[in-house]
């Protein structure tokens, strides 16, 4: 079962939307006994850092989230791949759940607009479990106006918005986290899903 | 570099696809969520759906529209007509939708933009325009389905819309709508000189050619499109390919 943790951040439906058609049993919860029964956790979430920080710190999951992340599979989806880092500055610096070293950062553009909204194409960096079977010049989903600076070993994808824009990012072992929205990017979207749920 | 976005768009009333050329003329033609389903297939990057609806008991067949479509389709859904409160935007979300279009209300009540805007981000609320020449060399913006003039400027509305917070404006010309003689490349251009967020074209395609012309001859983010996909003229992968041999990018899976 892959648990949806269900912490009050966004529109979280469009994700166990996608599961369902996949055909993978998936729950929206933010029980603890979901949580560690689940064999794969997704972390959605739309919105600003700091909000979504504070209700995942009320929620009380953070120190499970930090101990099921070293036993298996866990996925952030926007704002939810934002809060894998150690720190964001949306409005104010915040702390992040620190699974991966970096930070999370407005794009800084003079002649782009902002958010960074709609299909761009994955350029691959390094090896990923969750690009197996995708297609050649694979388009997703981006709506962001912040982004992730992090180390180069640990993205996986970028995509080029005047400059590089981290688009995936992962540790060396269950943690993975997705700016775009693999929901929203039709078939490339659908398999990097799949390619999750059907990690070992 | 982000990719030119082809939008098919579907006119629904009580929960039925309709298609007809003016308001005597209007034939219902089939099931949304199946619509959306093979314009999904054909590659569709967006989809629309347009609700025409009159009455208060439609709003909710339209809202399991949406819910049954995000259940099946994924990618982004943008819902319009009827929307005019703080309310509307919520609902129609919640059921599923990416984005919510207002057009007539957002003249009406331009709060509604800021508003919504502020309360779901900017990424989610589109501004539909209809315009047309108003023979004093500018662009007067009508709405009720383009029969009322609102003495409105174009150029002065795309302003406000994007100063309001919207995320994106789709363009609809009045005066090439139905013509099937091509974008309006001059009205496109007019608008995208002027804003920065990304502009939706909308109303004048008739053929391969005209889906090229726009995206080249204008910084037009994406063409929209309702009868030609609708009567099979063309499909979205035609379109594709054809934006793809002029070296224009597309999303081609």
């Amino acid at each position: 079962m892959i648990a949806i943790i269900d912490y009050g951040a966004g529109n979280i439906f469009s994700v166990k939307n996608a599961f369902d058609y996949l055909g993978y049993e998936c729950k929206l919860t933010n029980s603890e006994d979901e949580i560690k029964k689940a064999d794969r956790i997704i972390l959605p979430g739309v919105g600003a850092f700091p909000a979504a920080m504070n209700m995942l710190n009320n929620s009380g999951l953070v120190p499970l989230i930090h101990e099921q992340t070293k036993i298996k599979p866990f996925l952030g989806i926007c704002l939810g791949m934002q809060l894998i880092f150690e720190k964001g500055y949306e409005f104010e610096e915040c702390d992040g759940l620190g699974l991966i070293p970096g930070a999370v950062k407005k794009i800084e553009r003079t002649d782009m607009p902002i958010p960074h909204m709609g299909w761009n194409e994955l350029k691959i960096q390094n090896e990923c479990p969750l690009f197996k079977g995708l297609p050649e010049n694979p388009y997703v989903y981006f709506v962001h106006s912040f982004a992730a600076e992090c180390n180069d070993d640990n993205v996986a994808a970028y995509c080029d918005y005047g400059g590089k824009v981290t688009a995936m990012v992962q540790d060396n072992k269950y943690v993975f986290g997705a700016q775009f929205h693999p929901e929203k990017s039709g078939e490339v979207g659908l398999q990097i899903l799949r390619n999750f749920a059907e990690l070992n | 570099m982000l990719a030119k976005r082809i939008i098919p768009c579907l006119d629904v009333r009580d929960g039925k696809v309709v298609k007809g050329v003016n308001f005597t003329g209007i034939k219902e033609v089939g099931d949304p969520v199946e619509c959306a389903i093979e314009y999904n297939k054909q590659g569709a990057d967006e989809l629309v759906f347009y609700d025409i609806t009159a009455s208060h008991e439609g709003r909710g067949v339209m809202l399991d529209v949406v819910k049954r479509t995000a259940e099946n389709v994924f990618v982004p859904l943008c819902v319009g007509g009827g929307i005019s409160t703080i309310e509307d935007f919520r609902d129609t979300l919640r059921a599923g939708a990416d984005k919510v279009s207002i057009n007539s209300q957002a003249v009406k009540n331009p709060s509604l933009i800021s508003e919504a805007a502020e309360i779901f981000g900017s990424q989610c609320v589109v501004v539909g325009i209809d315009a047309k020449r108003d023979g004093k060399g500018g662009y007067a913006v009508y709405i009720n389905g383009g029969r009322i003039d609102m003495g409105l400027q174009l150029g002065d509305w795309v302003k406000e819309i994007e100063q309001r917070g919207a995320g994106e404006i789709c363009l609809n010309s009045i005066d090439a709508d139905g013509t099937k003689a091509g974008f309006d490349i001059e009205m496109l251009n007019y608008v995208c000189d002027r804003v920065s967020i990304p502009v939706i074209a909308s109303g004048g395609c008739g053929k391969l050619s005209h889906f090229t012309d726009v995206l080249q001859q204008t910084n037009s983010s994406a063409a929209l499109a309702a009868s030609l996909f609708h009567f099979k003229e063309l499909t979205v992968g035609e379109v594709k390919q054809e934006l793809n041999k002029h070296n224009i990018p597309v999303r081609m899976y």
